[in-house]
């Protein structure tokens, strides 16, 4: 799988709060027209840069994509900084840069039992996931979240899949406990497929475990990317041989063998 | 009638004035899905080293007002997995490919030089020697106004018939000394400016946000420096000068032609979208028609006295 598609503008649709209290924390469904971009593979990524950017930001902002059909491209964005809060403050009409779909997306195995390991907006690109796979009762998921659980797509995936669990994280101390439940839940995948999206330690954790079981796991990084399309060089990450592979064209999906992950970048 | 927007370089010609700038563009396929390289006056590929670089340790990168950091640090597949991998693949017949290349001390530019001036493809050599990322050779070389001459006279020596473009540092007292030395060295062009040295600090985390803790801040942020640089340069010698630096438009590009440029560079707003470089060379004849420009060679260097 290799870059696809083109460069687009195009025209957002609507901005809607995720939930009943979406809005308060800032999630929202970003819908776009979709005049032609490629067929995607659940764990690709677009990039997205609107036009009221200007010169600053300078950088557009990488998205997995939460769902593509030939008419919509939908992201699920949490407003947590200068990019994200301008693009959750679109108005039906306005114009979007967007290329992609790029880079590697998740391994799909129809007969395989796979549990889907999301942290907060982590969960986004499981929609597609879910929404493709052709075995669904093969499917299960296992939600961290620190926010309300209404204010992510939980409940769209807990209708789809043969199985669902959310844990909440109110406080620090509940992190022992949801380590625990990851746990539990890598072990008893170990000899299925385990994918996983989430924050750097979620994705720490994942891969430390699936490595204790002998698990086999695909990580998508949130790398920092600049371009998005293996022109900069910005959003490496260190293989398992201790050399720098581009998240954007070679991942952002990896098998966890094949990074030595750390708590850098 | 469109306008005529072809250059004359050194030893080269170009259907335009709208290049790309080393590290911005990779080896240049990896912009192919987003416009037709064909379209481009030059392509200037990622800085090419004799071995293969592993880069600078992550995070390489940060954001900032207008412009971003960089300390990629010179990662690269080396020359000759360039000259037989990538370069093949490139329409160098119709598009000039310009290879960047950079080196730990004057005996290996030359080799590298040497190297590359024997490649059927390569149009030119950019000399980079003003990286601020690394920490062997780099920006020390473009800071010295001898050393960047003699740096410039060794790899003149090994390039046989290619020309020798210098890349100048924006990080000195006197740009024009240095871009002066270069010339005497045999610089055929001067590509004004790399980089200049910034950080960026969270304060929360207590962190430099690169791993470099120093890196090369581009972007739009930096134009009126480069702007500055190209004009500065532009009247001290005559070699012709190449503008990058914060380029985003067609009307940026004629501002560098104005104070004197022969071309240009588009680094940083190829991030901010791929088909970028190929958009502005598609809007630039309009523009010219717009404005009564006929040709660049008659609109070069016409700044009014203020």
């Amino acid at each position: 799988m290799g870059i696809s598609g083109a460069c687009r503008d195009l025209t957002i649709l609507s901005v809607t709060p995720a939930g009943p209290v979406g809005g308060q924390y800032g999630c929202y469904y970003l819908e776009f027209d979709n005049p032609g971009l490629a067929p995607a593979v659940a764990g690709q990524f677009v990039m997205v840069r609107p036009a009221c950017f200007g010169s600053d930001p300078v950088w557009p902002r990488p998205f997995s994509i939460c769902r593509l059909t030939p008419d919509r491209l939908t992201l699920f964005v949490q407003a947590c900084g200068r990019g994200t809060d301008v693009l959750c403050r679109l108005v039906p009409g306005d114009r979007v840069t967007v290329w992609g779909p790029l880079g590697q997306g998740f391994c799909l195995e129809p007969d395989t039992p796979t549990v889907m390991l999301a942290g907060g907006v982590g969960i986004a690109p499981f929609v597609e996931y879910a929404a493709t796979h052709p075995a669904q009762h093969n499917l299960a998921l296992v939600f961290g979240h620190r926010q309300p659980l209404s204010c992510y797509p939980f409940s769209e995936l807990s209708q789809v899949v043969a199985r669902a669990e959310a844990f909440e994280e109110k406080t620090p101390d509940d992190l022992p406990n949801f380590i625990e439940l990851l746990e539990k839940t890598v072990a008893e995948y170990a000899g299925g497929l385990i994918v996983a999206c989430g924050p750097r330690p979620f994705l720490l954790t994942v891969a430390r475990l699936a490595r204790r079981f002998g698990a086999r796991a695909q990580v998508s990084l949130e790398n920092r990317m600049a371009c998005g399309v293996g022109g900069c060089l910005g959003c490496v990450e260190k293989n398992a041989l201790g050399q720098y592979v581009q998240t954007c064209t070679e991942g952002p999906v990896f098998w966890v063998e094949e990074l030595s992950l750390s708590e850098d970048a | 009638m469109s306008a005529d927007t072809s250059v004359r370089l050194p030893g080269m010609h170009a259907k335009n004035p709208v290049m790309t700038a080393s590290g911005t563009f990779g080896y240049g396929m990896e912009f192919a899905p987003y416009g037709d390289l064909r379209g481009l006056g030059g392509i200037v590929v990622k800085g090419l080293s004799l071995r293969p670089r592993t880069g600078n340790p992550m995070p390489r990168i940060a954001e900032t007002p207008c412009g971003m950091l960089n300390a990629i640090g010179l990662q690269n597949c080396g020359v000759e997995v360039f000259l037989h991998d990538k370069l093949p693949r490139l329409p160098f017949a119709e598009t000039p490919i310009v290879a960047n290349l950079y080196a730990c001390d004057a005996e290996e530019f030359a080799e590298l030089a040497g190297v590359l001036s024997a490649a059927e493809g390569v149009a030119a050599l950019e000399v980079n020697i003003s990286c601020p990322n690394v920490k062997a050779g780099g920006i020390a070389f473009g800071q010295d106004p001898a050393m960047a001459g003699k740096l410039t006279e060794a790899v003149k020596k090994r390039a046989g018939d290619k020309p020798v473009w210098v890349k100048l540092s924006p990080n000195v007292t006197d740009i024009v000394g240095v871009a002066r030395a270069a010339v005497l060295g045999g610089a055929d062009v001067l590509t004004c400016i790399n980089t200049l040295t910034g950080m960026s600090v969270d304060i929360r985390s207590r962190k430099p946000r690169l791993a470099n803790v120093i890196g090369g801040l581009s972007g739009p942020a930096i134009k009126p420096v480069a702007l500055r640089c190209v004009w500065q340069v532009c009247q001290a010698v005559s070699a012709p000068v190449i503008g990058v630096g914060g380029i985003s438009s067609a009307e940026d590009v004629l501002e560098f032609i104005l104070v004197g440029a022969h071309a240009v560079q588009i680094g940083t707003a190829n991030f901010m979208r791929p088909d970028m470089a190929f958009r502005i060379a598609e809007r630039l004849p309009a523009l010219m028609d717009e404005l009564g420009i006929k040709n660049l060679d008659d609109y070069r260097g016409t700044l009014a006295a203020g």
